[in-house]
Parts: structure tokens; sequence; C-alpha cells
């Protein structure tokens, strides 16, 4: 997936994850990523994070993520909805 | 795990919950409603329905909802958004598509297409995905009979009753502005032997008004109602539960007629009284409210 422009989807309120993705040319994917639960599950939300960019096909990519408990699906959800808007693309792919 | 829908079941609740709010979708099984209802239509903002498309997959193909019936409104087909959001939550998984703004059979067809198109596109079995149609205008309500007869799939149709009043240029009050559509609906929702679902009563705050509104519905004859909000799930309920004596009565039916049937007789009386057909029937559709009731309490 080709990374256009700065986009982010989610919201500040509890349970959800606010999510932000800046484009980079090279560098990896780097992660800030701040949470209510960080010491029992931030671990946990990153690899998330990282395992659905990864499926997406995102290589190169500056994500910041403010948690408010999400389940792993709406992290799922967040991040997959943040990636579609930056490549400016709608999902073919739902499976 | 594949979902499949069920024709004839208990529906006495149907609860909205916001398609983008991912707190709502994940406690949306704790308050006891029938059926859940994720809405891709109304309560989601035009700049987040692809994030509310995301969020309802993920938490269909993820998230636990034990035996509740779980619906999605979809947004209609004219707008372009309606057949992204099929093709978002068949594959995850779903027991009951409903189509906003149904006007005639066509668009329940055409809906119905799509579904079995996707269906097939991601290799599961054609036909598992059921439908409901809302009824939300004057043309709806006047083809309502052809709209409840165009697909083996639905399950109910449902008066969407904030459009409708617009459209009849009227706006809701007490109810008698709904009394031809709710009969017009009802009865074209028996004609075709699929459930009949009322609308929603928004002031959440007026819980008289809402039991006045549920208790007519009953009356009427209606399977349930859609709510927005958990407080009317407790009331709704009750009113639909038979009473005890209710319930007693129904109980002796069925065993006087058990009786005679051993007897190998084709007349079954109860206190004098000879019991017929139609009395049957409504002995049994008392008993399995009641016996469905329990079932879902001891879920």
């Amino acid at each position: 997936m080709k990374l256009l422009k700065t986009a982010m989807a989610g919201t500040m309120e509890s349970g959800d994850i606010m999510v932000t993705i800046v484009p980079l040319e090279n560098g990896g994917i780097t992660l800030d990523l701040t949470s209510s639960v960080m010491q029992q599950y931030g671990r946990r939300i990153g690899e998330v994070i990282r395992e659905t960019l990864g499926e997406l096909g995102v290589t190169n990519a500056a994500v910041s993520a403010v948690d408010k408990g999400a389940l792993d699906c709406t992290v799922r959800a967040r991040v997959s909805a943040a990636a579609f808007r930056c490549a400016q693309a709608e999902n073919d792919h739902w499976g | 795990m594949e979902k499949r829908y069920v024709k004839d079941r208990l529906r006495r609740s149907m609860m909205f919950v916001p398609g983008n709010n991912p707190g709502m979708i994940t406690d949306a099984r704790i308050y006891g409603a029938d059926c859940i209802m994720f809405d891709l239509e109304d309560s989601v903002a035009y700049t987040e329905k692809d994030a509310a498309r995301f969020l309802v997959h993920n938490a269909l193909k993820t998230l636990d909802f034990g035996k509740k019936e779980i619906v999605v409104r979809i947004n209609d087909l004219t707008s372009g958004l309606g057949v992204r959001d099929l093709e978002a939550i068949i594959p995850a998984g779903v027991h009951v598509v409903r189509l906003p703004k149904t006007d005639n059979a066509q668009d329940v067809i055409d809906c119905e297409k799509e579904i079995a198109r996707i269906e097939e596109k991601h290799g599961i079995p054609v036909g598992v995905t059921g439908m409901m149609a809302a009824i939300e205008s004057a043309n709806g309500v006047l083809n309502a009979r052809e709209i409840a007869h165009a697909s083996d799939r639905l399950i109910g149709i449902a008066l969407g009753a904030e459009d409708y009043v617009t459209d009849l240029k009227t706006t809701r009050s007490d109810g008698i502005e709904l009394l031809f559509a709710r009969s017009m609906i009802l009865n074209a929702a028996r004609s075709a032997g699929i459930a009949a679902l009322d609308t929603v009563y928004s002031d959440v705050n007026n819980e008289e008004g809402f039991i006045e509104e549920a208790t007519l519905i009953h009356k009427l004859g209606f399977d349930g109602k859609s709510v927005i909000n958990p407080r009317q799930i407790g009331p709704l309920h009750h009113i639909f539960i038979p009473s005890e004596k209710d319930l007693k009565k129904a109980y002796a039916i069925m065993d006087a007629i058990a009786e005679a049937n051993a007897r190998g007789s084709g007349v079954a009386s109860l206190n004098g009284k000879m019991i017929d057909k139609p009395v049957v029937i409504r002995a049994q559709r008392l008993i399995a409210l009641a016996e469905a009731d329990n079932a879902v309490e001891e879920e």
C-alpha cells in the first residue's frame, strides 16, 4: 500500500484509540504510543499496530497512537482506516 | 464461524448501536436486547463511514455476542455506500442485513443480488445471510405487501417513522399519525409469515410515553420494537412477557388438547368450552414467548 498523505482515524473516547499515520520514505515503522493501560497492554497494542500495518503492506511510516482502552479488534480497525485514508484508497479486499 | 439467520425467533427488542462507537459495540451484549443492530447509516457521519465499516467488520469477526441476533443497518444502495457496506460485513459474518428506505420490492431484490454475489465471492454458502426491510415513506407503506414478499431471506419488515412522518407532512405525536403505516406493515408481514417490527421511541427520558407506545404496538400484534437506549429494553420486555394467568390458561389448553389426542378424540374442551384452532395457536405462541424469555434470561 502506498501512503500519500498524513491521515488519522479514531477518537479519544473510552474504548477507542486515535491513530495518526505519517508517510515516510524510509526508516521502517516508528511508533509513539500513549495508553491509559500502558503498563498492562502497551506491548500488545504496539504488536497489533505493527501486525496490522504489515498485513496492509505499510513498511515506512511514523505512527502515533493515543489509546483509551481499545480492544484488539478496535486497534486493527482504526489502524486500517487511517492507513487507507493515507493511501486515499478504498478497501477492496475484505475477508 | 459461519453465521446463519433464523427466520422465526424472539425479536422483542432490536437495539441500535452506532457503528463508529467501539465502546458501545463492545458493551452491546450486556444489556439483554434480543437483537443487536450495528448502524452504518444515520448514526455515522458521512466522513466516518469508512472507519465505521472497519470497526463493524472487525467486531463481527472477533467479538462473541452469544445467542443474540446480529443485524447491521447498511446505507441505501442508491447512496453508493450500501454496496461498500455489504462488501465489508458479509465476509465478516452477520445474521441479518437491514435495508433502509425500502420503497418497493425491487429495492429488496437489488440488495439480495448484491448479498448473493458477495457470499459467492467469499465462498460463503449463498443464502445464509438474512434480510429485513425498513419502510420509511408513503410509497413504501403502500407497497408493504410486495416488499414483505420480495425475498425468502426476509425475516421481517420494520417501520422507520421519522422519515415517514416527514414524507406525510406531519410530525410524531400520540401515534395516530402512524396508525395506517403500522397496520399496513403488520398485515403485510403477517401475509408473508415474517416479523413486524416497530419504530424507535426517541424521547429516552419519557418512560411513560415509551411504555404507552410499546403497549399499543404489542396490542396491535407487532413482534417487537427498535430501541435506542438500553433503558428501554426492560420495560419493553416486560410488556411482551405473558402474564402468569394467561400462561396457566395456555398450558391448560395444551394439556386438554394432549388429553383429547390420547383419547383419540378430535374435539377438546376446557371448562365446558370447545377449544378451536385459533385458541390453540395463540396458546402455543404464548408458551413459546415465555419459554424463549426464560432461555434469554438463562443465557
